[in-house]
């Protein structure tokens, strides 16, 4: 493996290199819309983020699942501003200051988001104070005693 | 009677239910996603221009007291040819048209002011959607009319028809 | 000729379903024997009618027939045969005929096999069964007539290319004979609560049909998770969609009711809970119908939709599951409930099951439907999605896999903790060895993994527990089913969380000759080749993939640009390990010479849906035990009335 991982690093760096010899003004830099991150601890939390950002264009996939443009320029955005050093939290509140919570299929918790945990937690409470009425504790009771 | 009542509680649950389903039914279809953008100030941006003839677009033109329209638009986006004959009304009108174009290329796009006309004193170039991203824009054509301190003041999302010059005009603060 | 004849006959199976209903309504006390014998006759010629009306409108399909308005819309007659039949149900009003056709067949096999369930209380549930079917029958002639003609059309618009793939022959019909099967449930408890009959007889009348219709269901979502994985290119394999919500919900119920039946079976115990888990089941397929045809929710999956049907599926909604639901709240205070339970006991176990898999029922639909509720009530727009079900249902179902593991070794009545504790152990010390490896080898792989795997592989071991010094030759065959499947849930779970913790993905520009690694395998591009298809033109990459120093397979991913309508689509490649899938995909552009490459190596995903179907053999299995112990049953004792 090491001969493979010696010639990878020489492709990498080699990459930049025929770029800029090039006269062509084309980017050094990765396409990150489509491109991984180098470094893999940022680019794994890149991926968490994009699973959890609407695309705002097909509206019911996420960015990180979607073949339209404007999701290639969030993917975009997103790997550059991870790559930069923010965290995954921090590009998340750009983007829901740019489009509102409707961006990330994080729900915020806020006051108007409560149901969504209250009524699963009523629904438990309600569930097991009907179970202990249907259950006899006589026996354990007796055991005890 | 305690155990009577809790046997009502799920025909209470579904009718609640299919109060949320109805009004869902009955709200106006509306898949538009509002920027959150529009009260705050332009972002910062500088985009190279789009054609070899009319000057690019940044966010320092829009400082100068008077407001503006900021379309952003592409050559490649179908419904975007509709609206250009009212942004050349608005244009005849004084307003100024500043254009933003998203993923297009010089020679689209000089096609398509060649065929349409060209409303725009400027056309910036957003090969990456940065700028459409930065003003929290959803899709093509999108419209945000701008003050003259550089502030977004409303956004008009979709093609911008007859109707709605009036309350374009009234956000740029003029009289139609 | 053909669409006009699938049209009488849907007219004539819905009269035969309202003459079913009102045989029913009128027959129900047991002097009227003749009018008692005719409705089961008349469920059959029902089903028989249905049957070809669609059959009608597979010919129309198969035959391209394009003076018929769905054809014309829906297909194409350069379509491959396979997508010309399966394209019937590709679209609003042939899955909606498909859904009727199944409810009819279901009618019909009630009343041709059931034999255990009491007479008048057969004769209200095939009552029921021709009242729901009759309120659908009503919207497809009114609202979505498949057979609509249209004139003047030479050529159609074709089928979405994304269903043009041997899933949509597969995935819907087995989904629907799962969501509909369960309008059996829902017949049953409304006959049982008509006739004022809720014992351990009528649950073991229900059970099989509940099982049958459960693991259709199974197999459904299971076929339906796997095609969207391989079909949509980005290697996922659930999103937490309002439509693939839909149909876990009716899932979750039906799975909770199959674990009650045998209570009320066994022990004579939750008998109004059964009753209500029987409609709910049925109301959530019934919800799920609704949230995928009426477009009130934004979803990944592609429907033509339309307001007006909503409204139409919604008002069928508030009559049969609120008439059932005030039905309940009338009949079922007179019903007793039944006995008590020990706190350690196996029916406590199962209800202790039924509570969590109806709390994650609700987690479900309140993550589905607050969205629009908000939006509905104050127009705020929030997204409810994976973050959101992963980590409240998540938790509740690692829960859940745990009262599963213990279930099985609790007896009936009662039982005492010391002797459970004993018989957990051994998987219990498995756990913690697991849960010790994981901690100490695999790094951090996130809190849901990691105890994902940890319960997958306690679960793995308890679950075979039942068998461990038993005849196995002896042991019924509905103890093995119960054992598969629950093995099929801890294989399940073992999948998910091991594709989340360890799936690594590489998303590379390569030139032709450039080699890049993804998880233990190089990948090599090799170059790209055209391929003419059938109703396509393919873009071919050539990928040479090794491991190691082994022998270079090759992998050809796809982009397909279709001619009608014209769409580009990303076909896979995908090869399977034992340990894993390599999963690659070409991008659409080419960038300065560079193809995008996108590779995923996914290790033990398979196990996702390989648990999946474990489940529904399991099901299988119990269901065949149970209906030929009845059979032998029946031959000893003379046949019940």
């Amino acid at each position: 493996m090491r001969w493979f991982a010696a010639l990878l690093a020489a492709m990498l760096l080699a990459a930049p290199a025929t770029a800029q010899n090039s006269i062509a003004p084309t980017p050094a830099a990765p396409d990150y819309a489509e491109v991984s991150l180098a470094d893999p601890v940022k680019e794994k939390q890149a991926l968490a983020l994009m699973d959890n950002i609407r695309c705002v264009v097909c509206q019911g996939q996420p960015v990180s699942g979607s073949n339209a443009d404007l999701a290639g320029d969030m993917r975009r955005i997103i790997r550059e501003r991870i790559g930069a050093g923010e965290t995954p939290e921090q590009v998340r509140a750009w983007l829901v200051s740019k489009y509102g919570a409707w961006v990330s299929f994080k729900p915020p918790l806020e006051p108007r988001t409560a149901p969504l945990w209250l009524v699963p937690l009523l629904a438990l409470a309600i569930g097991l104070w009907l179970l202990m009425r249907r259950l006899k504790w006589d026996r354990l009771k007796g055991a005890k005693s | 009677m305690k155990r009577g009542l809790i046997l009502w509680l799920p025909l209470a649950l579904i009718l609640m239910l299919f109060a949320v389903f109805w009004v869902g039914l009955h709200r106006q279809e509306n898949h538009d996603i509002a920027s959150q953008m529009v009260g705050k100030p332009l972002p910062l941006f500088t985009a190279p221009a789009a054609l070899p003839g009319q000057p690019g677009a940044a966010t320092a033109d829009f400082r100068d007291g008077k407001p503006r329209l900021l379309n952003v638009f592409a050559s490649w986006c179908v419904p975007c040819v509709a609206e250009v004959p009212v942004l050349m009304r608005l244009k005849a009108m004084g307003v100024e048209v500043v254009g933003i174009a998203v993923h297009d290329t010089a020679p689209a796009l000089d096609q398509f002011l060649a065929r349409n006309g060209n409303p725009y004193a400027r056309i910036g170039s957003d090969d990456q959607s940065r700028i459409q991203l930065a003003l929290g824009s959803s899709g093509v054509p999108e419209t945000f009319v701008i003050d003259g301190q550089g502030r977004i003041v409303k956004q008009h999302i979709g093609v911008v028809g007859e109707g709605d010059v009036p309350e374009l005009l009234a956000a740029l603060g003029q009289k139609p | 000729m053909i669409a006009e004849a699938g049209l009488a006959a849907l007219w004539f199976a819905a009269a035969l379903a309202l003459a079913q209903l009102v045989l029913g309504a009128m027959a129900t006390s047991d002097a009227r024997a003749a009018l008692r014998a005719s409705i089961a006759p008349v469920a059959v010629v029902q089903a028989l009618f249905v049957a070809i009306s669609f059959f009608c409108l597979i010919a129309v399909f198969a035959r391209s027939d394009m003076s018929v308005l769905l054809v014309a819309a829906n297909s194409h007659s350069a379509k491959p045969m396979i997508y010309k039949i399966s394209g019937t149900w590709g679209n609003h009003e042939g899955s909606m005929l498909m859904w009727v056709a199944i409810l009819g067949v279901a009618g019909a096999t009630i009343a041709l096999f059931e034999r255990k369930l009491r007479a008048d209380t057969k004769v209200a549930t095939l009552a029921a069964q021709g009242a729901i079917a009759l309120g659908f029958y009503a919207f497809l002639l009114i609202a979505s007539n498949p057979f609509a003609r249209i004139t003047g059309v030479i050529e159609g618009q074709g089928l979405n290319p994304l269903l043009q793939d041997p899933g949509l022959a597969f995935h819907p019909p087995t989904l629907y004979a799962g969501y509909v099967g369960m309008s059996a449930a829902f017949s049953f408890a409304v006959g049982a609560l008509v006739t004022r009959n809720v014992g351990p007889e009528f649950a073991r009348a229900m059970r099989p049909w509940i099982l049958g219709a459960w693991i259709f269901l199974t197999i459904g979502i299971t076929a339906g998770s796997y095609w969207a994985y391989y079909t949509l290119g980005w290697g996922g394999w659930w999103f937490w969609d309002p439509v693939e919500n839909a149909s876990l919900m009716p899932w979750l119920a039906a799975t909770a009711l199959i674990h009650s039946v045998t209570v009320l079976a066994t022990r004579d115990g939750l008998r109004a809970w059964t009753i209500m888990l029987a409609v709910l089941a049925f109301s959530m397929s019934m919800v799920g119908t609704f949230l995928v045809r009426s477009g009130v929710l934004t979803s990944v999956h592609s429907f033509a939709v339309d307001p007006q049907r909503g409204l139409f599926i919604l008002e069928l909604l508030a009559v049969y599951i609120g008439g059932a639901l005030t039905l309940f709240a009338l009949r079922v205070g007179t019903v007793s409930e039944g006995t008590r339970f020990d706190p350690f006991s196996r029916e406590a176990a199962l209800v202790a099951n039924n509570l969590l898999l109806t709390v994650i029922l609700i987690v479900v639909l309140a993550g589905t439907l607050y969205p629009l509720a908000l939006e509905g009530f104050t127009g705020a727009k929030i997204s409810v999605g994976a973050p959101y079900f992963n980590s409240v249902a998540g938790p509740l179902a690692l829960v859940l896999m745990l009262i599963m593991a213990m279930g099985p070794m609790l007896r009936w009545r009662s039982d005492r903790p010391g002797l459970l504790l004993r018989r957990v152990a051994p998987a219990v010390v498995v756990g913690a060895i697991a849960l010790a490896l994981l901690i100490a080898l695999a790094g951090p792989i996130g809190i849901l993994p990691l105890f994902g795997l940890t319960v997958a592989a306690l679960v793995a071991v308890a679950s075979v527990a039942p068998l461990w010094k038993r005849n196995l030759t002896r042991t019924p065959l509905f103890t093995y089913g119960m054992v598969i499947a629950h093995l099929g849930c801890a294989v399940s779970i073992a999948g998910m969380a091991s594709e989340g913790a360890f799936t690594k993905e590489n998303l590379v520009a390569v030139k032709v000759g450039e080699t890049q690694p993804i998880g233990p395998f190089a990948v090599t591009f090799a170059g790209l080749r055209e391929l003419p298809g059938p109703n396509y033109a393919a873009l071919e990459g050539v990928l040479l993939v090794a491991k190691g120093t082994g022998k270079p397979f090759i992998m050809a991913p796809q982009l397909r640009q279709f001619r009608d309508p014209p769409m580009l689509t990303n076909h896979a490649a995908i090869r399977t390990f034992w340990n894993g899938q390599l999963y690659l995909t070409i991008g659409e552009k080419e960038i300065d010479g560079r193809w995008l490459l996108r590779m995923w190596w996914k290790p033990f995903v398979t196990l996702i849906w390989l648990g999946g179907a474990m489940i529904a053999l399991g099901g299988a299995l119990a269901l065949l035990g149970r209906v030929r112990r009845d059979l032998f049953a029946g031959r000893r004792v003379g046949a019940p009335a």
